[in-house]
């Protein structure tokens, strides 16, 4: 298994850190991982993202310039991405904020409403945690368990509630696909 | 020993330096090695060591110059635009016979670049960088997990010869996650026994110790005495490691993060049933020039995959000297190889075509240059000119 992931929306929604805990959920699940972030002089309101690598063997290069799986939370990150992902790879968009479909038939596409998930269980910020959800569902790439572990090393500091709360955003977008 | 963790390249970097034994840092912040400095600032006080953020990158170099004189694990880093400032610093450091260690960690060049990761300070790294008749060891990691475990090394082989070492890192290794463990105890330098050449407040009488970087009228003897050891460390200390590297058509050459694009190639071509190798130096200086003439002869062509445009390629062919065609795959300025770009240049290789193979003077063919000016403009340096 080598997994090559980019995920990708506004500053803020958090896709910096759910790179971050899919690349630790990777470590506790005794695989390879790696992440990186796109630095540079990015806008305020503008596009963030993250390469992440899961693998059974060896990462390659960090950076994942063909992703075998795109998360897009945000418009602007659809036709940035859309061009660069695999030939047969995995598309999960954020249909909360997304309106635009890709045009790619080559691709799978799955839509997942993770701000409206979010906002059900009363917190918008932890869509990221939804879409999170749903590519474990549909990628297997790391278990559910694994995440959860994760979290406790990387969001150090968030209370028990909070914690209890991102595990349900992660299993509600889980479901969320079927 | 430890477990394995998710760090950051330059977070593990730093912790590496301080479990290494490192009691002084001094630095100036640059993008992309700003962790390190920010890391030794939360971490080197506690560890009994010293942290100075300095008034600019010459400051810095300066500084641990004063502190490796005393036998302190003594280091510095910065990235390329300020490892040129360092340079007058380093080349003293070499005359004084000093250990210590300057990180590297690059970025997009000449002039001020980019901040993206690069490698186009090879030359810089490996032939001095300074004036004069000196060199540097160069440790050039592949993974957030040498980045971590080589300070320890640096300093050994820097104590153990007498002369600063450098780690050359880039960019993307500093920025990235990775999961590493570090493959030793943390060191107490208070256990290590001091140098007998070592600056220090002394009793019993013993003769002071002076560290000169000025010879005077022993320059020539000295820099010849010099370079006894660094004949020692060519032949003794290379470092390297190889992948399918004994028996391929096409021999991959590369440090740093490219080697890991070229392992992609290697695997690929596997599939495809095409024979592909990696020789990745780790030691960049002394370069393992001895092991790739053997490999190389074996081969059908030696492609050197850089980040850069033609720096590594020159030890390549001094090191195969003409026996095997060398042939180079460049992405210069923050460009960054993958699988699939290198699999195109082995390809053009094997079946004598162009593409992914970069030629300097073919690269300018049917182009030309010229110097223009125009008197209509004004003439120079005449402040009444034009319109």
């Amino acid at each position: 298994m080598y997994q090559g992931i980019r995920i990708a929306g506004f500053g803020g929604q958090g896709v910096i850190s759910a790179g971050i805990l899919l690349a630790q959920a990777g470590v506790e699940n005794k695989k390879n991982a790696s992440w990186l972030p796109s630095y540079g002089p990015e806008m305020r309101g503008g596009t963030a993202n993250c390469s992440v690598v899961v693998s059974d063997g060896e990462v390659y290069t960090p950076i994942v310039s063909a992703p075998d799986t795109v998360i897009v939370m945000n418009e602007p990150s659809l036709p940035k991405f859309e061009p660069i992902i695999k030939k047969g790879g995995l598309l999960i968009i954020n249909s909360s904020l997304v309106n635009s479909r890709p045009a790619r038939t080559d691709i799978t596409t799955v839509c997942v409403p993770c701000n409206q998930i979010a906002e059900g269980l009363g917190m918008d910020r932890i869509a990221n945690l939804v879409a999170l959800g749903a590519f474990i569902k549909l990628t297997g790439a790391v278990t559910l368990e694994s995440v959860e572990h994760a979290m406790k090393k990387v969001y150090k500091r968030a209370k028990p509630e909070m914690l209890e709360l991102n595990k349900q955003a992660l299993q509600a977008g889980y479901d969320a696909v079927k | 020993m430890t477990e394995k963790t998710l760090r950051k390249g330059n977070e593990a970097l730093a912790e590496g330096a301080i479990r290494a034994g490192a009691r002084f840092f001094a630095g100036y912040p640059i993008t992309p090695q700003n962790e390190v400095p920010e890391y030794m600032s939360a971490f080197m006080a506690d560890a009994g060591g010293a942290f100075v953020q300095a008034e600019s990158e010459v400051a810095a170099v300066n500084m641990v110059y004063g502190a490796a004189a005393t036998g302190t694990r003594s280091m510095t880093s910065s990235s390329s635009p300020g490892i040129s400032l360092k340079q007058e610093g380093i080349t003293y450091l070499a005359s004084a016979d000093l250990p210590c260690l300057i990180v590297n960690v690059m970025r997009g060049g000449p002039g001020l670049g980019s901040i993206a990761g690069a490698q186009g300070d090879y030359f810089q790294a490996t032939r001095g960088g300074g004036n004069g008749d000196y060199h540097v060891i160069v440790l050039a990691p592949n993974s957030v997990e040498e980045l971590g475990n080589f300070p320890k090394l640096g300093f050994e082989l820097a104590e153990k010869y007498r002369m600063p070492c450098m780690i050359l890192a880039d960019g993307i290794l500093g920025q990235m996650m990775e999961s590493m463990a570090f493959n030793f105890d943390p060191v107490d330098p208070n256990t290590l026994g001091k140098f007998d050449w070592a600056v220090d407040i002394h009793k019993n009488g013993r003769a002071k110790n002076n560290v000169f970087s000025y010879k005077g009228d022993n320059l020539i003897a000295d820099v010849v005495e010099r370079s006894k050891r660094y004949g020692l460390i060519e032949k003794t200390e290379p470092r390297w490691e190889e992948r399918d590297a004994e028996d391929c058509d096409v021999l991959l050459v590369a440090y740093g993060l490219s080697s890991r694009a070229c392992l992609e190639a290697v695997n690929k071509a596997k599939e495809e049933g095409v024979k592909v190798g990696l020789f990745r130096p780790i030691t960049l200086w002394p370069f393992p020039s001895r092991r790739l003439a053997e490999l190389a002869a074996k081969a059908k062509g030696v492609l050197s995959v850089e980040q850069s445009l033609g720096q590594l390629v020159q030890d390549v062919k001094l090191a195969v000297n003409g026996r095997t065609p060398v042939y180079l795959n460049a992405y210069p300025a923050g460009g960054q190889p993958d699988g699939a770009s290198i699999l195109t240049a082995v390809h053009s290789i094997l079946n004598g075509g162009k593409e992914g193979l970069f030629d300097l003077q073919e690269h300018a063919e049917g182009f030309v240059y010229e110097c223009k000016r125009d008197s209509r403009l004004g003439i120079q340096g005449d402040l009444k000119g034009g319109k």
